[in-house]
């Protein structure tokens, strides 16, 4: 039940769908593009018959990839791409139906797969598997994109070896994660790896230019901000409220003096994740729960319907533990990305306490880094960023948030 | 105003008792029968066909409503008869409706009593009883410090013996806060202490097993009382405490510190107790703990708290030596300012 809802959910690849070809909204990647497209080509070769399967592994085919890169540089979309180039007849033309299809989600042989709670275990996998070894309805491929792969337990993991060993000859396995690390050298070794790199601040600002339709000045600063993360970059050039939220972040460094203020920034900033988890799951827990209700039969009529309905109880325990799952993921991967706006913020520090000539993250906020530089020692710049890494770690274990946080911003102290 | 509630003279009919309060529930139910049994005089054991004796005891969850029918109809013998039902709220949907049906058309000579643990589970049913004016008991579960010493003292005077605060605050404190448990000890108590229950006789029988909560710990903690705050942990794991409340607590006396002691000292604790959540009599208490704290002992000590919880939840082997080792640190923290 899971997946299925979980696939349906893909959003859209792209927001015009005017681009000419698959790949064009993948920045920065050309080298990993010219890599997608010529196995592409040769996998419609083989479909033809003008490659046998020993061509296809030659020629740069593969049965199982792996997609990795930092957060942001557009390893879904990268996946994403490639498998419309798989599955388009013209090989990703961008304007087919069945290009139409994987752009929004509903292509028959695209399964889309995007653990959204804290991991993704093993049951789930076994019938994610048991999907996969189908058939393509369409004559080409099947194409299952399992995006944040590292999510998957180590079971989880070890139940999709064999699959991804040797999948049904017309499978097609696209994995993401951040790192090839983050997955078990026993997934690691039956995948090809693709690596993204961290696209440039330029590039990322020409994005946003061209497609969004921010000002160069805005999407420059938002570009730098985010540090190539490009959706992070269009959500602070497009929603005020996120760049609001990043000011707030970053006035800590300077505020916290003494104890008080650094327990305030820390309660403040758990608060905020609450906040942002509490506003993203609202929307969305209610209407899940009624259409799982419906789902059962409740305010239906009929022989047999009370029964039905008793009997969704121990579904929606299922439901809201996945629900409750999913909110402590969007409060966590929140901080995380408070903490990682801290970590450039001192590393900007760093780097004028050292006289780099790097291009700062922050240059907007020149004055407080400069004093800060100067009031501080670089051993401590370094200190208070093992902090934050170290507060990362903490809240990956599952430590209190507000706990983690507090000890975090109380490493930050500085006069 | 709980135990043993005062009973209509008309026992018959059907009575209803609310709550989850497990003690007080069996008092009730056991007054109600017993005064189907023999009204107006005291139940005698084992009587016979036609002394008003028949009760039956029933839960409600997989009774059907045809059972209910054959339960409540009257005996052939004549004679008043009891049934009890427990637990109505896990009734099957047919049984509610025939419940509600008898219960206004009730038997004479049949004590039907109902019992319902009181939550939002089958709270219809619940309703539709109480409309039809049927005898309601209540027994809430009893959280409030104040109503627990209420309960001890009203014990002690049912046995006929006499407490005062003291005495009454020293057993629940060595006991706990299980109903069952203290009704026990009172008993006990009253049975085996001749003369005035006072605090050395209640000490006599019940000293040491205090119940240690994640609280006590963390107070005896920055309090710098190293002995106690470990004997407090003993006990606190002991008896069941979650270790990461242990954590949680921790973090909250630490936090409360150095929240607390950054605000200026002239300030009134009332005023304060807006602008930092807490109520004022903790913000008094938090000050008096204050006394040899800095900050920088504060910051560590949250950093060993952070390290403990860390550890308790799954990056250490044992959650015990974990939280000792906390502690140990936290007083040491203390002690360095």
């Amino acid at each position: 039940m899971q997946t299925s809802s979980e696939i349906a959910a893909a959003d859209s690849l792209s927001r015009d769908g005017a681009d000419a070809d698959v790949f064009g909204d993948l920045t920065g990647q050309q080298p990993v593009i010219a890599e997608l497209r010529r196995a592409a080509g040769v996998a419609a070769d083989v479909l033809s018959g003008r490659a046998g399967r020993a061509g296809r592994a030659a020629g740069g085919m593969a049965h199982a990839w792996l997609l990795t890169g930092p957060p942001g540089s557009g390893r879904s979309v990268a996946a994403r791409a490639f498998a419309a180039a798989l599955l388009c007849p013209a090989q990703g033309c961008g304007s087919c139906p069945s290009c139409h299809q994987v752009r929004a989600g509903t292509h028959a042989d695209l399964m889309l797969v995007r653990p959204e709670g804290l991991s993704y275990g093993v049951k789930q996998t076994r019938e994610l598997v048991l999907r996969a070894a189908t058939s393509p309805t369409g004559g080409r491929w099947h194409v299952v994109v399992f995006e944040d792969a590292d999510r998957a337990t180590e079971a989880a993991a070890n139940a999709l070896l064999k699959a991804i060993e040797e999948p049904a000859p017309r499978t097609v396995w696209l994995l993401c994660a951040p790192s090839a690390e983050d997955l078990p050298p026993t997934i690691r070794s039956r995948c090809r790896l693709i690596t993204l790199r961290t696209p440039s601040s330029a590039a990322v600002a020409d994005v946003l230019i061209r497609r969004d339709g921010v000002a160069p000045q805005r999407a420059l600063a938002a570009a730098r901000a985010a540090q190539g993360h490009i959706g992070r970059a269009r959500r602070l050039a497009t929603d005020e409220e996120a760049a609001r939220h990043r000011e707030e972040v970053l006035r800590i460094p300077v505020a916290v003096t003494s104890l008080g203020p650094a327990l305030a920034a820390a309660a403040s900033l758990v608060k905020a994740a609450e906040e942002e988890a509490k506003s993203v799951t609202e929307g969305r827990d209610q209407p899940e729960r009624d259409a799982l209700r419906q789902a059962f039969g409740e305010g239906s009529t009929g022989k047999g319907v009370a029964k039905a309905v008793r009997g969704a109880a121990g579904a929606l325990k299922d439901l809201d533990d996945r629900q409750k799952s999913r909110a402590t993921r969007t409060k966590r991967d929140t901080l995380e990305v408070a903490l990682l706006d801290l970590a450039w913020f001192y590393r900007d520090v760093l780097a004028v306490q050292f006289g780099a000539q790097v291009e700062l993250s922050n240059a907007g906020r020149e004055e407080d880094l400069r004093r800060l530089a100067g009031a501080t020692t670089p051993e401590s710049t370094v200190r208070r960023i093992e902090a934050i890494m170290a507060c990362r770690e903490r809240l990956a274990v599952s430590v209190a948030p507000l706990l983690a946080v507090e000890e975090m911003t109380l490493a930050l102290l500085a006069p | 105003m709980h135990p043993s509630p005062p009973i209509a003279p008309d026992p018959s009919g059907v009575s209803l008792v609310v709550g989850d309060e497990e003690l007080l529930v069996d008092r009730a139910v056991a007054s109600l029968v017993a005064e189907a049994k023999a009204p107006g005089e005291a139940a005698t054991p084992d009587q016979g066909i036609g002394g008003a004796a028949d009760v039956r005891d029933v839960p409600a969850a997989g009774l059907g409503p045809g059972e209910l029918a054959a339960l409540v109809s009257p005996s052939l013998f004549g004679g008043a008869q009891a049934v009890v039902i427990r637990g109505i709220q896990d009734a099957s949907r047919e049984l509610a409706a025939a419940l509600e049906r008898y219960a206004v058309s009730a038997e004479p000579d049949m004590v039907l009593v109902l019992t319902h643990a009181g939550g939002a589970k089958g709270k219809a049913l619940l309703t539709a009883l109480t409309k039809n004016g049927i005898r309601v008991i209540r027994c809430a579960k009893i959280s409030r410090a104040d109503e627990r010493m209420n309960f001890v003292r009203d014990e002690f005077r049912r046995l006929g013996r006499k407490a005062d605060q003291g005495v009454v605050r020293t057993l629940i404190d060595a006991v706990g806060n299980d109903l069952s448990e203290l009704a026990a000890a009172c008993a006990q108590l009253s049975s085996d202490v001749t003369g005035a229950i006072d605090q050395p006789a209640v000490a006599r029988y019940y000293r040491g097993r205090a119940e240690a909560s994640g609280f006590s710990v963390a107070d005896r903690t920055v309090e710098g009382r190293l002995g106690d705050a470990l004997e407090q942990l003993r006990w606190a794991l002991a008896t069941g405490v979650a270790p990461v409340l242990i954590t949680s607590a921790l973090a909250q006396g630490v936090r409360s510190l150095g929240k607390v002691g950054a605000m200026p000292r002239g300030k009134s604790s009332e005023a304060l107790a807006g602008q930092l959540g807490l109520p004022s009599w903790k913000i008094d208490r938090v000050r008096r703990q204050l006394n040899g704290w800095t900050p920088d002992g504060v910051a560590d000590a949250l950093h060993a708290v952070a390290e403990a919880d860390a550890q308790v939840k799954g990056e250490g082997a044992s959650a015990g030596y974990a939280l000792e080792r906390a502690i140990r640190r936290i007083v040491a923290c203390r002690d360095r300012g």
